[in-house]
């Protein structure tokens, strides 16, 4: 297929293809592409796309893995396209398929709304009972205040964590690894007042407790989010919240 | 049904016939290493409510008296029984040791400024796990 412009180095990709409209089934199209020691899956993606098939769809934008677009599985796990490596998998071939437990709309696009949906059901920003006047100033916080949440306030939304869990994939109704860490973020964070307004949505069947703890979340996550560590410890919480009222029905946590 | 809940049917997808949905097969767990641990895991509760069987048929036996007891004690010295119990025991030792190796997970502790490492968590749960097992047995053998 590819035809390289002089003697280089080449590796077969193998892409997962499906556009329901040519053909009911997915399929799997191969591609030679050039196999350079700088580039990642995204720039052989790319190569194909502009030199030999267009039809091939992906998504992707900023390519320095912030923007969490272009996750995919490579040879069957959930990574960013744009921060693995091609020589990892020399000589190859290596696989590409969309984003496991996501409906697929095409080639390598997944439908993402399920997981927006549960993102805005865990409130994932600051609620306050009573905003203060903006002309008494920001909201201050401490380095340690800070700490407390960090980690969770680096995911990027690329949901490579749904697609390494189990437990989405067997259970849609799963809230899921990266919404309830986005959670725990705002519940850890010394300025926001939602907790209570967040312990409905996580402590039910769906939320926390769905979770079996395989732990892939976190093993998979590009950032060093944690997920499956956000989901135990809300686990503890969510536990100590119900106690509280069973043994303090007035108070309202 | 609370508000927000997420339970709507994910499945289906309202005026979407076209969208790839790949089914899970039963055995997804084979391939990852991972998730074999995992199943592994999980199985070993099967001991840990063998256990909680065997516990209960002993006070049965104890509720019906002392001829139903030693017919219960002569049971548990049966080649099938020392056998059962070895390797419950092996399966429940790997559950507890996996169950304290996560709880920093789940537990994170600060003392003033400081959290508390979480290889002081792990210990903390080994500690109170040898000092239970001690009292018990004192209970029992004294």
């Amino acid at each position: 297929m590819a035809e390289g412009d002089h003697a280089e180095a080449q590796i077969e990709l193998e892409v997962f293809r499906f556009r329901p409209d040519d053909h009911p089934e997915p399929h799997f199209d191969r591609y030679q592409v050039p196999s350079r020691h700088d580039w990642v899956v995204l720039d052989a993606l790319n190569h194909v796309k502009n030199e030999v098939d267009a039809t091939l769809s992906f998504r992707w934008s900023c390519r320095m893995g912030v923007c969490g677009s272009c996750g995919m599985m490579v040879n069957g796990k959930p990574v960013l396209t744009c921060a693995t490596f091609l020589e990892k998998f020399l000589p190859g071939p290596i696989r590409v398929e969309p984003l496991d437990n996501f409906p697929v709309v095409r080639d390598l696009i997944i439908e993402m709304n399920d997981f927006m949906r549960k993102l805005q059901m865990v409130k994932p920003w600051i609620i306050r009972k009573q905003e203060k006047p903006l002309a008494e100033g920001e909201y201050l916080q401490t380095p340690a205040q800070l700490a407390e949440y960090k980690q969770y306030s680096m995911c990027i939304n690329c949901m490579i964590c749904y697609a390494a869990c189990p437990v989405y994939g067997l259970e849609p109704a799963f809230i899921g690894p990266a919404a309830i860490a986005l959670a725990q973020r705002y519940n850890l964070d010394n300025r926001d007042q939602g907790k209570t307004e967040r312990l409905r949505i996580l402590s039910q069947e769906e939320g926390i407790w769905a979770c079996t703890l395989v732990e892939e979340c976190s093993a998979v996550c590009p950032k060093g989010v944690d997920p499956a560590g956000a989901i135990q410890r809300y686990k503890v919480t969510g536990a100590t919240e119900w106690w509280k009222s069973i043994l303090m029905p007035r108070s309202n946590g | 049904m609370i508000e927000g809940t997420a339970n709507q049917n994910p499945r289906y997808t309202k005026y979407h016939p076209k969208w790839h949905r790949a089914k899970i097969p039963i055995f997804w767990w084979i391939h990852k290493l991972p998730h074999i641990r995992f199943i592994a895991r999980e199985l070993t509760s099967v001991a840990v409510a063998l256990y909680a069987c065997i516990l209960l048929f002993q006070i049965l036996a104890v509720a019906d008296g002392p001829e139903a007891y030693a017919r219960f004690l002569a049971w548990l010295k049966t080649p099938f029984s020392v056998f059962l119990h070895a390797v419950a025991f092996l399966f429940v030792l790997f559950h507890s040791i996996t169950w304290f190796n996560l709880a920093p997970k789940a537990l994170v502790v600060s003392l003033g400024n400081k959290r508390v490492p979480p290889v002081a968590i792990v210990a903390l749960n080994y500690a109170a796990w040898l000092i239970l097992s001690l009292a018990i047995s004192w209970i029992l053998l004294k």
